[in-house]
């Protein structure tokens, strides 16, 4: 964090200075590491095994917070009698599915609980909000056991599951020594309860793996264990990769999901229609009920006065996902000519995405791209500078891809919002005009839209529909016609269609067509007609009645609420846990909910109202439920639904791992995994030899992510003016690497070059009776820079593999690799040239199989078969 | 502890001394406050090489373009076949500080390879055998020990080597009793440079001035604080009041000492007269580190102070001038010169 969010990280030495113990986990020693009071080396991939060490430790100890487990967890809840755990089935759940790598998740459900009928038809990694959420589920004839006994509740079945678990196994799997663990565990231990909490922080290093999203369950689960959500100083925190990554997500970029994580409408029977939408995204039970509201009104703010009742407000009209079109399916599509353009916007996939020489190739299979940027980027210029055109694999004359490079704004040249970690909303303003022909992106799109609608106003063709109703009558201003950022913030945060007032709240929406709103969990951002993101007012911040909350600097979504499901904080009768944790309370006197942030409750629900068995909607959330999302009000120590790859986050190997799974031989890695397995993505197999080192990667201070902006700024350039790799100098003793001097990083994908960092930062990790070396590489670095100071070298990206995490097909940015000394032979990516088994017979536009991804249970490490690197 | 009241060169009603105290313990080597500096004062990228030995460090040091400077050293456990090669080469005469070998090996590297070493080595890189051999606790073999991060930067000194050398008057004292350079009226001639103890001033190399940090002279004289410590995100680098940055530090110190970090120390601010540093720093720091691992010296004096009669004193008795000697005279005189 002190690494790449040096300027959060100052809150965390405040909090040092205040007594606070910092703990870091991390492969790579980082500035983070050299402020902490303890810091654990881990080996990268390894990290469930570290948390169900923790869980394990927790239950052993008798440690965890019980009242908060038993009362707002589903610790009570009893699981069906079909459920088997890994345990039971050498690292399976029960459903697995081996010909499709996925499960059917039926046998997951609490017991007397059913779901709603769709859940088993989810397409792979394309799962739906509701089914994340649990909405859909009824709960109404479940059965719990408060005593924790029954060994068919989650707690029983957590501590069956996370037994193996042990300090010893934890030094075996992640090389960290028994007393670091311990040391870890009695820290996290001593400083929770109801005196006090703890944080736990992750960023983007956590989500890059194959079992990204159950490592961030793990640790939701050791916070809940020990009474840390919901509660001031307490939580799960998303340290973002870059600005607005949150917003990204909240109004997204994300092809499975609408603003507000409303589902994506998906090719199927039930999304043909607005009642069949509502009713599989919806829930009878819980804060999800209210699903019709959020989803008429952002149809209104789309489609304006033609979306009316009678037309379902356009829903039919919407375009449907029919599978993945994440990133990594659509470039793989791309590669086989099955993408005509692309618009990339913010973003450097020739640099900054996985396997990065595959992508490259793609991008010179399409018709066109769009490249908006503040400089000629890498993915800009792939067709007349890269190692591939280097090596001569290709040329100028052979890529077809007519490139369109548009100057972007930088963030000080345009106005608008960032929606940041903690799920802030803080506006700026323009601080001065982008030179030239640079423009904000939202000056861009708009231009766009004005310039293609037209030309659809004559078209009768039904998926013309939505471009030809869409409300597009932004207001602009300046000489160059810029549309008011302030009015796009004002249909996000919702308005009354009769009156045009902005909303005060998403309690406002309608599913009557009387509000609009274009994102219904900001709803309210621009309350009382005022830009409330603008707010600069910390208030009194010493103020030790809640000083700290400042809920006037910003707006937060959801209502300006800084701590979600802060309900928690209180005990079951409303009381807080103690008064150095106070923050939301029940007022006896009052029959409200107050204290010093935004209540996340229905605000006159007594603490002591109980939810009949057959009650729907928020009725069915009893005094004393304070996850309000959720269909049962509980947070999930063991998840029934909403994830693919188990209730229980297990330890499973990264994809491309030196060593062996010894808790689950026979399965290795994630087996619900995605892989694309082809000829031009070689993976090295689990256990090779060939690859005896664990890389990881990593971000510098200095430089921002895929580089362009910090590598071509001389004061940024100079102080990391090189690409390196941090090693340690027993592995580098061991093959001849110096200090400074060059090494060579091997993958199957291809070699690139750093300069070597041989320092004890790095040390070898001792796993019981095996030692593995680790490498640690930044990924900033590319080919090209537009300043003569600026810096160019090796991309990490081009050695890294395309893979992905089965919830969200993010990336596995843990693989295996092996070093030598002195610089590449070749251009980085070569070896695969000569791979491209798809380039002599393009298949046009049809649709193919690019998007379905492999399933890992195909080349687990049992399965050795895959192709060597001799092609 | 202030500079003599006559070698305030600029007059302002209501000035006081300002400073910089940099508190090592809060920093998290950013480099923003080395940034930060370079913009406010247009400062050129003044190039780097990837260091060999260098940490996260590859600007290597304070510079005519690079007026703050993040230090990073690691320092790692020595194993006790290192200890036991440091005693030896004790007891064979060596002494002082040799060079450390980076990565690996326990062999000495010869001059060549020294000279080759990008960006050569600094004292932060060197061994000081007598640590080794009594506390094993200085840069040696096996483990990493801590890596600290330290922002360097000129010492505003009390006693200014630069300002007592400079001939021309460029080097002035101001009403913040910082220390700068005039570079119109600067003539390249060097002599700051060998009588600044803590290396800090340099040559621009392309047009020959004197160029170091001026504690933002411009932002003081409209109230701001220096680019460096508004950009510190942590603190580390505070700015303020020198009196009030005393106070802080040494509030700051019994309380680390509280804390258990009894290594905690100020250094370049101390009561007593034989312990200070140059007079006393304007720009002062904490450490808990020796000084020599960060490349300050243990002690520093302006050469004049050292080496003749204060400049100072000799500004101040003018009919001690003509025994104090060709150089003083000269640099007095011209001192003088400049403040008309």
């Amino acid at each position: 964090m002190a690494e790449a969010h040096p300027v959060g990280f100052r809150w965390v030495m405040k909090a040092k200075e205040r007594g606070a113990k910092i703990i870091h986990v991390d492969p790579h020693y980082s500035r983070t590491s050299a402020v902490s009071d303890l810091y654990l080396p881990i080996r990268a991939g390894s990290d469930i095994a570290l948390l169900g060490g923790l869980i394990h430790h927790i239950i052993e100890t008798d440690s965890y917070f019980k009242e908060y487990v038993v009362n707002y967890t589903n610790a009570a809840t009893i699981i069906n009698e079909k459920f088997q755990d890994t345990e039971d089935l050498a690292g399976f759940f029960s459903g697995f599915d081996p010909e499709t790598g996925t499960y059917d998740r039926s046998t997951w459900m609490y017991e007397g609980g059913e779901v709603a009928a769709a859940a088993g038809q989810r397409e792979h990694s394309t799962q739906a909000f509701s089914d994340r959420t649990g909405a859909g589920m009824m709960t109404g004839n479940v059965r719990s056991d408060p005593t924790l006994q029954d060994p068919r509740c989650v707690f029983q079945l957590l501590k069956k599951h996370y037994s193996r678990y042990t300090p010893e196994m934890v030094e075996q799997i992640c090389g960290i020594p028994r007393e670091s663990f311990l040391e870890l565990a009695e820290s996290l231990i001593a400083n929770s309860g109801r005196e006090r909490t703890t944080m736990l922080t992750y960023a983007v290093g956590w989500t890059q793996h194959s079992t990204g999203v159950q490592m961030i369950r793990a640790g939701a689960i050791v916070q809940l264990l020990l009474g840390n959500v919901g509660r001031p100083g307490g939580g799960v925190m998303a340290m973002r990769g870059h600005a607005s990554i949150q917003g990204s997500s909240d109004i997204p970029t994300l092809y499975e999901l609408l603003p507000g994580y409303l589902p994506m409408p998906r090719a199927s029977e039930e999304d043909t229609t607005l009642e069949g939408y509502i009713e599989s995204g919806g829930s009878a039970r819980g804060w999800w009920s209210h699903f019709d509201n959020y989803a008429v009104s952002l149809l209104k703010a789309w489609f304006g006065d033609a979306a009316t009742k009678e037309n379902g407000y356009g829903f039919a009209w919407l375009p449907k996902i029919s599978g993945n079109h994440s990133h990594f399916p659509t470039m793989l599509r791309a590669m086989d000519g099955g993408l005509d353009g692309l618009f990339v916007m913010g973003q450097n996939p020739a640099v900054g995405s996985m396997h990065a020489g595959l992508q490259r190739r793609a991008l010179g299979h399409l018709k066109w791209l769009v490249v908006r940027d503040l400089a000629e980027i890498e993915s800009a210029n792939f067709w007349k500078d890269s190692p591939e055109v280097r090596s001569g694999e290709t040329s100028p004359e052979q890529i077809g891809t007519e490139v369109f490079l548009m100057p972007a704004a930088s963030h000080v040249e345009k106005e608008g919002h960032f929606t940041n970690t903690q799920r802030l909303l803080q506006w700026r303003d323009k601080a001065l005009e982008p030179p030239g022909d640079a423009r904000s992106e939202l000056h861009f799109v708009h231009h766009l839209a004005k310039r293609i609608l037209p030309r659809y106003a004559e078209s009768e063709e039904g998926k013309d529909w939505p471009l030809r109703h869409l409300k597009w009558d932004y207001p602009e201003h300046g000489e160059h016609a810029e549309p008011s950022a302030e009015a796009v913030l004002k249909e996000i945060g919702g308005y009354d269609v009769a009156s045009g007032k902005a909303l005060s709240g998403f309690a406002d929406l309608k599913a009557d067509g009387s509000t609009a709103c274009g994102c219904w969990i900001y709803s309210g951002c621009f309350a009382d007609e005022v830009n409330q993101p603008r707010r600069r007012n910390p208030g009194d911040v010493n103020d030790p009645e809640g000083g700290s909350v400042s809920p006037e600097w910003g707006w937060a979504w959801p209502a300006n609420r800084r701590i979600l499901y802060n309900r928690a904080s209180a005990d079951p009768e409303g009381k807080p846990w103690s008064e150095r944790k106070k923050y939301i309370w029940w007022d006896e006197a009052e029959q409200k909910w107050t204290g010093y942030d935004v209540p996340d409750f229905p605000v006159d629900k007594k603490p002591g109202y109980r939810a009949d068995d057959d009650a729907e909607g928020m009725d069915a959330i009893s005094g004393d439920d304070p996850f309000i999302m959720m269909a049962d009000g509980r947070a999930w120590l063991y998840s029934p639904s909403g994830l693919l790859d188990g209730p229980f986050p297990t330890h499973y190997e990264p994809f491309e791992s030196p060593v062996d799974n010894v808790l689950y031989p026979k399965v290795g890695g994630n087996p619900t995994a995605l892989t694309w397995k082809r000829e031009d993505n070689p993976l090295n197999v689990a256990a090779d030899p060939r690859y005896p080192v664990v890389a990881s990667t990593f971000r510098l201070t200095e430089h921002h992510t895929a580089g362009p902006m910090s590598r071509n700024l001389p004061w940024l350039a100079e102080l990391q003016p090189e690409m390196f790799a941090e090693i340690d100098p027993e592995l580098a003793a061991e093959r001849g690497i110096e200090d400074g001097g060059w090494m060579t990083v091997m993958t199957e994908r291809g070699e690139i070059e750093a300069r070597a960092k041989v320092t004890y930062r790095v040390a070898p990790l001792r796993m019981g009776d095996r030692t593995v070396h680790q490498i640690s590489m930044p990924w900033h670095w590319g080919t090209f820079k537009t300043s003569e100071q600026g810096v160019t070298g090796d991309s990490l990206n081009d050695i890294s593999a395309l893979s992905g995490d089965p919830n969200t097909s993010i990336e596995d940015k843990t693989f295996s690799c092996d070093v030598r000394a002195g610089r590449r032979d070749r251009e980085s990516t070569a070896r695969l040239a000569g791979r491209e088994a798809h380039e002599h017979a393009r298949p046009g536009h049809e649709d193919h199989g690019a998007e379905v991804p492999d399933k890992l249970s195909q080349t687990t490490q049992s399965d050795h078969s895959q192709p060597g690197p001799q092609s | 502890m202030s500079a003599a009241a006559s070698e305030v060169a600029i007059k302002r009603e209501g000035a006081q001394r300002m400073g910089f105290f940099t508190d090592t313990t809060v920093c998290i080597g950013c480099k923003a406050c080395e940034v930060a500096c370079k913009q406010w004062n247009d400062l050129p990228a003044d190039g780097s090489v990837f260091r060999k030995g260098g940490s996260y460090d590859h600007t290597g040091s304070l510079s005519a373009a690079t007026w703050r400077h993040v230090r990073f050293v690691e320092t790692v456990a020595p194993t006790p076949s290192r200890q036991e090669a440091a005693r030896k080469a004790l007891a064979e005469g060596g002494g002082g500080n040799v060079p450390r070998i980076p990565a690996a090996g326990y062999q000495l590297p010869s001059t060549e390879a020294l000279a080759g070493a990008a960006g050569g080595v600094t004292d932060s890189e060197m061994v000081d055998l007598v640590a080794v051999a009594e506390q094993g606790d200085v840069t040696g073999m096996e483990t990493l020990d801590r890596w600290v991060f330290m922002s360097d930067v000129c010492k505003h000194c009390t006693n200014a080597g630069c300002l007592d050398a400079c001939p021309t008057g460029a080097l002035v004292r101001t009403e913040f009793e910082t220390v700068i350079v005039q570079p119109d009226i600067c003539n390249g001639c060097g002599y700051c440079i060998p009588s600044c103890p803590f290396g800090v001033i340099d040559r621009d190399p392309y047009d020959g001035r004197a160029a170091k940090c001026t504690l933002c002279y411009d932002r003081l004289e409209d109230g701001l604080e220096p680019a460096c410590a508004k950009a510190c995100p942590t603190d580390s680098i505070q700015f303020g009041p020198w009196e009030e940055l005393v106070k802080t530090a040494k509030g700051r110190v019994v309380e680390l000492h509280e804390r258990g970090f009894e290594n905690a120390y100020i250094y370049g601010v101390d009561d007593h007269p034989d312990d200070q540093l140059a007079g006393n720093l304007g720009a002062f720091f904490l450490l808990t580190e020796p000084p020599e691992r960060f490349g300050l010296p243990a002690h520093a004096e302006s050469p004049i102070q050292e080496n003749g009669p204060p400049a100072t004193a000799a500004g101040l008795l003018s009919g001690a001038l003509a025994l104090a000697g060709a150089v003083a005279s000269v640099v007095v005189a011209h001192r003088r010169a400049g403040r008309r």
